[in-house]
């Protein structure tokens, strides 16, 4: 009976199953190999030899390295900076009665925008033209700063507006997520605690923050995965040549080496996917670990 | 401690500007004596735990005040009115150990009253040792029973020696057999500590088991404030005389005609003092005692044993509800193959009450 309802379940699973191995499984497993596969063609679909060629090429790419800076520059700034606001700004709609679905839903706006047309508000905030310094250069100025070139200038500026960029469009989800999140704590335990004479501090470290801590966690280890993979935002602000704009990121550079204007190298692509995947790994990995001690679930 | 609530009136606006304001409790006042254990007792909805949470501050009264021995602390925050609240889910925090939900209250002290870490061990030692958890304070709340997870509860509440204890539907949340030996333990931690205590609960069996007074309640209004024997074999009001009691009170319609108290053709108790009406007659299943020539009749319907008492369920047609209970001694047991069976009542155990209003109407020697 069970060998038969066993045989059942995988006849259901089988759809899924066919399509996860065709274009998930099989193309990791080809991107792993083609990681080794020295000067591979995809035309003849031949090789020169394998070994470790790729990777030492591409560690040395200053491209690369540039990228793996960028990426892990936006990762440790947006990760922290957006799963911050967000709880702030959910703890502020948790606490107002009045207004609070108007504001959930301006909140919730960004994430029902298209990308490439909030890369093109950015512009009109940011971008300096043969008519207009930007809205903000226009403010920075009124106030007596200097003008800054957010968009072709300095490094620190480009990677600003990159982050502004980032945690503004990833911001709804999580606020979205955690005010749920913060609803669903009971209320008596606030009461319990009211009548102890808690402080709000104290309720909210220690009441409050580990009974939404899955919820955290869950925001902070798909916002690592989410800003590793990050290149659309980039493409959006800098466009398409991320080299020139020294903005690429992994994902970025990737793209390049298939596809872009000096691409052609699927083997040096596959190699920087095979590292950036080694990378998100190591990193969900010491979250779990982190998590284990931190994060309390029911 | 003392506390006196005096004509407190709770008003809730109405939801969302909609609908009509709901009036919790209604200008409800009485004295709760020191160091006593008393219980809030009415059905469900009757604005009981609204009480509680105005005692305990959690609640602003719309009218009336509270005080609490000398002072005045209808506008004082809970955390500055010294009280210990048991809820009704117990509310202890899930991810702390039981042993850091006892020393949370203790967290909170500040200035000259903060404690060393020894000083919480010692005082939450004890105050488990109370409670008898000396052995599950490294626990996680969700590996307790119910019944310890009280426990628990009742040792946050008094981890900081409040001067009144407040206990929301305390029993409610367990099983048959535990609610027996919980309030047994309820009992004797209130007398252990002198705590003053209040306890909302709708079951009456439990409120007169265990506490000093009760308070019979009724749609935001206080019905009777007393002991429990008193208030059971006296009640003030039809609610209360159902309310309380199992078996339940018998019911029955009946008029009183020159003094003598009617129920149909049966003449069943002299009435002295009372004028002419249709009354409300509440008989205890303990007020018949079975008499082959007795006055009051009824269709035998099955005879049920006990053990030492025995219950017979009859019928009689202006009985309120279906069957008749009455509880006699087994040695008067009657000829189970009759149809009829026939009782004498026995005066104090009969009630009098207003047909229309349900107000109770005194008789004879409770005529005072």
């Amino acid at each position: 009976m069970t060998e038969k309802n066993n045989l059942k379940a995988w006849l259901y699973l089988l759809p899924a199953l066919i399509f996860m191995i065709i274009f998930m499984v099989y193309p990791l497993m080809d991107v792993f190999v083609y990681s080794f596969e020295e000067g591979y063609n995809f035309v003849s679909g031949r090789s020169s030899g394998t070994g470790l060629y790729n990777f030492s090429y591409v560690l040395h790419d200053t491209y690369f390295l540039q990228a793996v800076k960028n990426t892990f520059v936006m990762v440790i700034i947006t990760v922290p900076l957006s799963t911050g606001f967000a709880l702030l700004i959910s703890l502020a709609l948790n606490s107002i009665t009045k207004l609070r679905e108007l504001f959930q839903t301006v909140y919730f706006l960004p994430y029902v925008t298209n990308t490439l047309a909030v890369g093109l508000v950015f512009m009109v905030l940011f971008k300096k033209t043969a008519y207009s310094d930007g809205l903000i250069n226009l403010l920075i100025t009124f106030f007596g700063g200097k003008s800054v070139d957010f968009i072709d200038g300095p490094y620190w500026a480009k990677m600003f507006v990159m982050c502004f960029y980032i945690i503004w469009v990833v911001l709804p989800f999580k606020v979205l997520l955690l005010t749920s999140a913060l609803a669903s704590v009971n209320s008596t335990y606030y009461n319990a605690a009211r009548v102890d004479g808690t402080g709000s501090l104290r309720i909210f470290f220690k009441i409050t923050l580990p009974m939404i801590s899955p919820t955290i966690f869950y925001l902070v280890i798909t916002g690592f995965i989410g800003a590793f993979k990050e290149y659309s935002d980039a493409v959006a602000l800098f466009g398409t040549d991320l080299n020139a704009a020294g903005m690429n990121t992994i994902v970025g550079y990737v793209y390049d080496m298939l596809y872009g204007d000096s691409g052609g190298f699927p083997s040096f692509a596959s190699a920087a996917a095979i590292i950036l995947f080694v990378i998100v790994l190591t990193i969900t990995c010491i979250n779990l670990l982190v998590s284990k001690k931190h994060v309390y679930y029911t | 401690m003392k506390v006196v609530l005096d004509k407190l009136t709770k008003v809730f606006p109405p939801r969302g500007g909609k609908g009509d304001a709901v009036t919790a409790v209604k200008d409800f006042s009485f004295e709760i004596p020191d160091g006593k254990l008393v219980a809030l007792l009415g059905p469900s909805g009757c604005g009981k735990s609204t009480i509680l949470n105005m005692i305990c501050g959690l609640e602003r009264p719309t009218e009336g005040k509270i005080i609490f021995g000398e002072d005045d602390v209808t506008q004082v925050n809970p955390e500055l009115r010294g009280v210990g609240m048991v809820f009704q889910n117990y509310a202890l925090y899930p991810h702390m150990s039981v042993y850091n939900n006892i020393i949370f209250p203790l967290g909170n002290l500040k200035g000259e009253e903060k404690l060393t870490k020894e000083q919480m061990r010692e005082k939450a030692e004890k105050v488990a040792a109370l409670v008898q958890i000396e052995n599950l304070l490294e626990r996680k709340p969700k590996e307790l029973s119910g019944g310890q997870q009280q426990r628990v509860a009742i040792a946050r509440a008094l981890i900081k020696t409040p001067r009144l204890l407040l206990m929301d539907e305390p029993l409610s949340n367990l099983d048959a057999r535990l609610r027996l030996q919980t309030r047994e333990e309820i009992r004797r931690i209130q007398r252990e500590t002198g705590v003053t205590t209040v306890f909302v609960t709708h079951d009456q069996e439990e409120a007169m088991s265990i506490s000093d007074m009760i308070v019979v309640m009724k749609d935001g209004e206080l019905h009777q404030f007393g002991k429990p024997q008193e208030v059971y074999d006296d009640p003030a009001n039809l609610f209360v005389a159902k309310f309380l009691g199992t078996p339940a009170i018998n019911v029955f319609e009946g008029s009183v005609k020159g003094e003598k108290l009617y129920i149909g053709d049966d003449c069943v108790l002299d009435v002295p003092g009372v004028k002419d009406c249709d009354v409300t007659v509440g008989i205890r299943p303990e007020g018949f005692t079975y008499d082959a020539n007795g006055s009051f009749k009824c269709k035998l319907d099955r005879i049920e044993v006990m053990g030492r008492d025995i219950s017979i369920v009859s019928k009689n047609d202006k009985c309120e509800a279906p069957v008749v209970r009455s509880i006699i001694d087994s040695d008067m047991r009657p000829d189970e193959d009759s149809d009829i069976v026939s009782f004498n009542l026995r005066p104090g155990k009969v009630h009098l009450f207003d047909a229309g209003t349900g107000a109770r109407i005194r008789f004879g020697k409770e005529n005072k």
